[in-house]
């Protein structure tokens, strides 16, 4: 009876001593604001901010000077404040993005190359013969990229995927799954986009596609801010040029596009119609002085 | 020859997980993803090959002399759980990469049955020191093997339709059962 008693308390304190040598001798030196800025993040791990995830962020923000503490797009201005906050660095004023679809192809009324029997994910189904769509730019709205948002601000509707812009935090989870890259980040601000991502031209457009964007670069040329590019091989919108212009262009290239594919945003959804006009209300009294300069 | 007689027992014949139903835990849990099992799989093994022969000196040392023998269940669990902490502090210190990227398994072992298991099983075995160590290595090697099988049939079955009710650890469960069936296969071997 006593040698057990004995025996397990001296295999017990053995234990307890080494453990609390072991601790001091491999004592790893980490710093509690990684910890308090992991709490500070939403913890929803989406990769938005570019890293492996919150806990990862959080180490780089406090290590690494030239981290930002504003990519955390998922948590906001508020979450950004509070990262800046304890890790003693000025807020990043990131431009709000939300992900965009830039595909209608149910206005084009695109045709089936073939009926796709198979598994249910545009992955798979881009595999065979580039989708069964007869453009092959187009959404296949099978809604690999619904699945991937970790925020349930995607949705299938007749076919295409919509994106519902309250919930949308652009953490771009979405962009990297589509496999026809018709998905892109796009400010919340931005003031016209082209509605289609084709890179081919004119009549190979025009026999699959009623709406789609035939590459012909009327845009380009009307566009005052040169914020217009079709380098690529489809039209690509400077939205930072864009909006650096301002609205003086009245929308020049939106006139001068012959197949009505590229709009103005604010058409898109309410909701960004009213973010819109609010940032064009909080605009206003800033860029008159930069007017008569 | 003997020495691979045991390393066939130990990793088909009665494998820890399959034949034994030892270390079910980590075997549905960290067998999602094929890297994952990968590095759980080495860390048992790890564990193990400290373990066994830790617990091997205690028991000859400790317990036989003083007719403890009794108390062999709970010495082992004491000294596996003092252990896996240490070599965590020492990973993190040593090797931080290797410490990251095991995580939150390298804690999970403390509790792992597989690790007591094998430290008993030697015990029952009456294996001198160096065979110990040999089984124990062996027997983790099992523990990998099934892992990794399972998370390669997992990573498969995850692409393909399943009944909703069926996606995920039921599938796995089903799984487990019919793997451990196929392992019954190599029970007349030896």
């Amino acid at each position: 009876m006593l040698t057990s008693v004995l025996s397990l308390l001296a295999l017990g304190f053995i234990a307890s001593v080494v453990l609390s040598v072991a601790s001091r001798v491999f004592y790893v030196e980490e710093d509690p604001r990684v910890e308090a800025v992991s709490e500070a993040l939403p913890g929803a791990n989406c990769g938005g901010c570019g890293f492996a995830g919150c806990d990862a962020y959080a180490a780089a923000v406090i290590q690494d000077p030239s981290v930002s503490a504003g990519l955390c797009c998922a948590g906001g201005p508020e979450v950004s404040a509070r990262v800046a906050e304890l890790a003693g660095k000025a807020a990043g004023s990131a431009d709000p993005q939300i992900s965009f679809r830039r595909c209608v192809k149910d206005e084009g009324k695109v045709k089936k190359k073939y009926e796709y029997q198979g598994l249910d994910s545009c992955a798979a189904s881009a595999q065979l013969e580039d989708g069964p769509d007869a453009c092959k730019y187009s959404c296949l709205g099978f809604g690999d990229c619904v699945k991937v948002c970790n925020f349930n601000a995607m949705y299938l509707e007749n076919g295409l995927v919509q994106i519902d812009p309250d919930k949308c935090v652009a953490c771009g989870a979405c962009v990297g799954v589509c496999p026809n890259k018709i998905l892109e980040m796009i400010p919340r601000r931005a003031r016209v986009q082209v509605f289609c991502s084709t890179l081919d031209k004119m009549k190979d457009v025009m026999n699959v596609c009623e709406a789609g964007c035939i590459n012909c670069g009327k845009c380009v040329k009307k566009c005052p801010a040169q914020a217009i590019s079709n380098a690529e091989g489809n039209i690509r919108i400077d939205h930072a040029a864009c909006l650096a212009y301002g609205p003086e262009c009245e929308e020049a290239c939106v006139d001068a596009c012959p197949r009505s594919i590229l709009r103005l945003m604010c058409h898109n959804s309410v909701t960004l119609k009213a973010e819109a006009a609010a940032a064009a209300a909080a605009a206003a009294p800033e860029q008159q002085p930069q007017a008569n300069a | 020859m003997e020495y691979f007689l045991l390393l066939i027992s130990a990793v088909f014949v009665n494998n820890v997980v399959l034949a034994q139903y030892l270390g079910q835990c980590p075997y549905l849990g960290c067998s999602k993803e094929k890297g994952v099992s990968i590095g759980m799989g080495a860390a048992v093994i790890f564990v193990m090959i400290i373990a066994t022969p830790i617990t091997w000196l205690i028991q000859y040392n400790v317990l036989v002399p003083l007719g403890l023998d009794y108390l062999q269940t709970i010495m082992f669990i004491l000294v596996i759980a003092a252990l896996v902490q240490l070599v965590e502090m020492f990973l993190k210190k040593a090797v931080p990469p290797l410490y990251s990227s095991l995580g939150i398994f390298l804690p999970l072992i403390t509790t792992n049955c597989a690790v007591l298991g094998v430290a008993i099983v030697v015990q029952r075995e009456g294996f001198d020191l160096g065979t110990s160590t040999y089984y124990s290595f062996a027997t983790g090697l099992g523990f990998m093997l099934a892992l990794i099988l399972l998370a390669a049939i997992r990573e498969r079955l995850e692409i393909s339709r399943l009944p909703l009710s069926m996606k995920g650890v039921p599938a796995a469960l089903v799984l487990a059962g019919i793997m451990s069936m196929s392992f019954m296969a190599f029970a007349g071997m030896i």
